[in-house]
């Protein structure tokens, strides 16, 4: 069992030569049944099992992560957190993410590094500047900061952009969301399983979910390579695999599967301390403590589940940094790779009940699910726990499209998510 | 850069392709006689599977659209072909 975390614990490994650290999960076998089983191992289904456990008290729970921990898209976004989202069912969501997220490096005794350094979203011609108005005052209608800039307070937070009127993508101003940032990716998995596994919650890697135990059109279990693990309860939060899985089960999902590029750049000294997105490129670029510029752009309008991106979105994405930047023109891309993400028609997540009694959904977060994951944790473990929806995930119900009650954030936002 | 074939033009960059959509998940028939759950299975819904799959693409240069089969893990093309008919209805 890993010790609690605190300065004092450093301090004191500091001066024994750091040989006191234990690992921080356990490596279980399976248990033949659960109480409840998570399928996938990333953030959603690390943090479902975490608030399983904790709020809820349902402790015989298993995670089942075909690869490692956080392998697939919470290890492959830009770690950007925000929740300037346009309708009030969105706020809900992504604003209960953002306020876990806040209060989350404390919650789990595992420092998530959330540095809340401000995003905006920065215009090029007045009718955008109309649409940042329009997004600024959605968000204070709903409860969360958001203020209107001018090409002035655009440089007092991005000094190092192109302000030059001319360029192709002008400066007119934009959306400053002060509450936004970025956290480390790898650190809200680890903290998860971290505290997960001390509530008794089994994370089980390396074990691939091949099918669904279904009896009486009830989902009972899952089969996988490691054999068959029996639960009255099974939470699917495994992204772009959610829709292949629930092919397995006999239902169809209303996503698409495309691929979304980052890349980080060699690191250098610190020259940009908040998160920029330009409307006009796509392009969203933060700098790590490293000192790598970390960024990325729109998907790769291609369906594909490889995991790698294409070159014409990598040339569109690199041109688009350096429209806005152009001082960035000589650093060498370090990295670059691509995660498949699930993309619901109005670019809001599939959350609720599934079509087979027993097997409950959490996915279609798009470009989107690593700033919810929190929210998603939450909310699914509050369906599994009591059976039902919770009010703040009622409205992304697979329901919506027959009702026709869609939550159209790609239209709202203006934000590719 | 991935090259498409469009049964139009040949072969051309992936740039110029738009994806439409699953093939073999025709419009429902009888128009408003339809039920619920096949018009939002029809707008909505796919069956996103991994690996050899068939789909309906257009060329945006010539307006071709096309069944292209292919793979979405590999990305190797199998195969496409005109959806044109030989005379209008």
């Amino acid at each position: 069992m890993s010790k609690r975390y605190s300065a004092l614990s450093l301090a004191v490994e500091g001066l024994r030569g750091h040989t006191g650290w234990a690992p921080v999960w356990r490596h279980p076998r399976p248990q033949p049944a659960y109480d409840a089983v998570i399928i996938g191992g990333g953030g959603h289904g690390l943090a479902t099992a975490y608030y399983l456990a904790k709020l809820h008290g349902i402790r015989r729970v298993a995670v089942l992560e075909k690869g490692w921990l956080g392998s697939g898209n919470t290890g492959r976004n830009t770690t950007v957190v925000r929740s300037n989202y346009f309708y009030p069912e969105s706020v809900a969501l992504y604003d209960l993410a953002l306020r876990l997220y806040e209060g989350l490096s404390h919650d789990l005794n595992y420092n998530i590094m959330l540095s809340q350094r401000g995003i905006i979203n920065v215009a090029h011609s007045d009718a955008e500047m109309e649409i940042c108005a329009r997004l600024a005052n959605a968000m204070q209608i709903n409860g969360v900061d958001a203020e209107l800039f001018g090409p002035e307070q655009v440089r007092g937070v991005a000094p190092a952009m192109n302000f030059d009127p001319r360029s192709r993508y002008p400066v007119f101003g934009g959306v400053w969301h002060k509450r936004g940032g970025t956290a480390r990716h790898d650190g809200v998995a680890w903290g998860y399983a971290r505290a997960a596994d001390a509530l008794g919650v089994d994370i089980i890697q390396n074990c691939t979910v091949e099918d669904f135990l279904i009896e009486g059109g009830v989902c009972k279990g899952v089969i996988t390579a490691a054999g068959t693990i029996r639960a009255e309860r099974v939470g699917l939060a495994a992204a772009s695999h959610s829709a292949t899985l629930a092919a397995k089960a006999g239902f169809e999902l209303p996503t698409r599967i495309y691929t979304l590029q980052a890349m980080v750049s060699e690191p250098v000294k610190p020259a940009l301390d908040t998160v920029v997105l330009t409307l006009g490129t796509g392009t969203y670029v933060s700098q790590s403590d490293k000192g790598e510029f970390v960024f990325g752009g729109g998907l790769d309008r291609i369906t594909s589940f490889a995991q790698r991106g294409n070159s014409p979105v990598h040339e569109s994405v690199v041109a688009g940094l350096l429209d806005a930047f152009p001082g960035l023109g000589q650093l060498k891309l370090m990295r670059q790779w691509a995660g498949i993400v699930d993309v619901v028609p109005d670019s809001s997540p599939l959350i609720g009940p599934s079509p087979v009694p027993g097997l409950f959904l959490n996915c279609g977060w798009g470009t989107g699910g690593f700033k919810a994951i929190p929210a998603g944790g939450w909310l699914l473990a509050h369906l599994i726990a009591k059976g039902e929806h919770h009010p703040i995930s009622r409205p992304f119900d697979l329901d919506r499209f027959a009702r026709g009650a869609l939550i159209d954030e790609a239209a709202g936002s203006g934000i590719a998510h | 850069m991935q090259l498409f074939p469009c049964p139009f033009c040949g072969t051309r960059d992936e740039t110029e392709f738009h994806f439409l959509g699953e093939a073999d998940s025709p419009r429902p028939a009888g128009g408003g006689t339809a039920s619920l759950a096949e018009w939002t299975r029809y707008l909505y819904f796919q069956r996103n599977l991994k690996g050899r799959v068939a789909e309906i693409w257009s060329h945006a240069p010539c307006g071709e659209t096309f069944r292209m089969e292919r793979d979405n893990v590999t990305h190797v093309v199998y195969a496409s072909a005109s959806l044109r008919r030989e005379s209008a209805p």
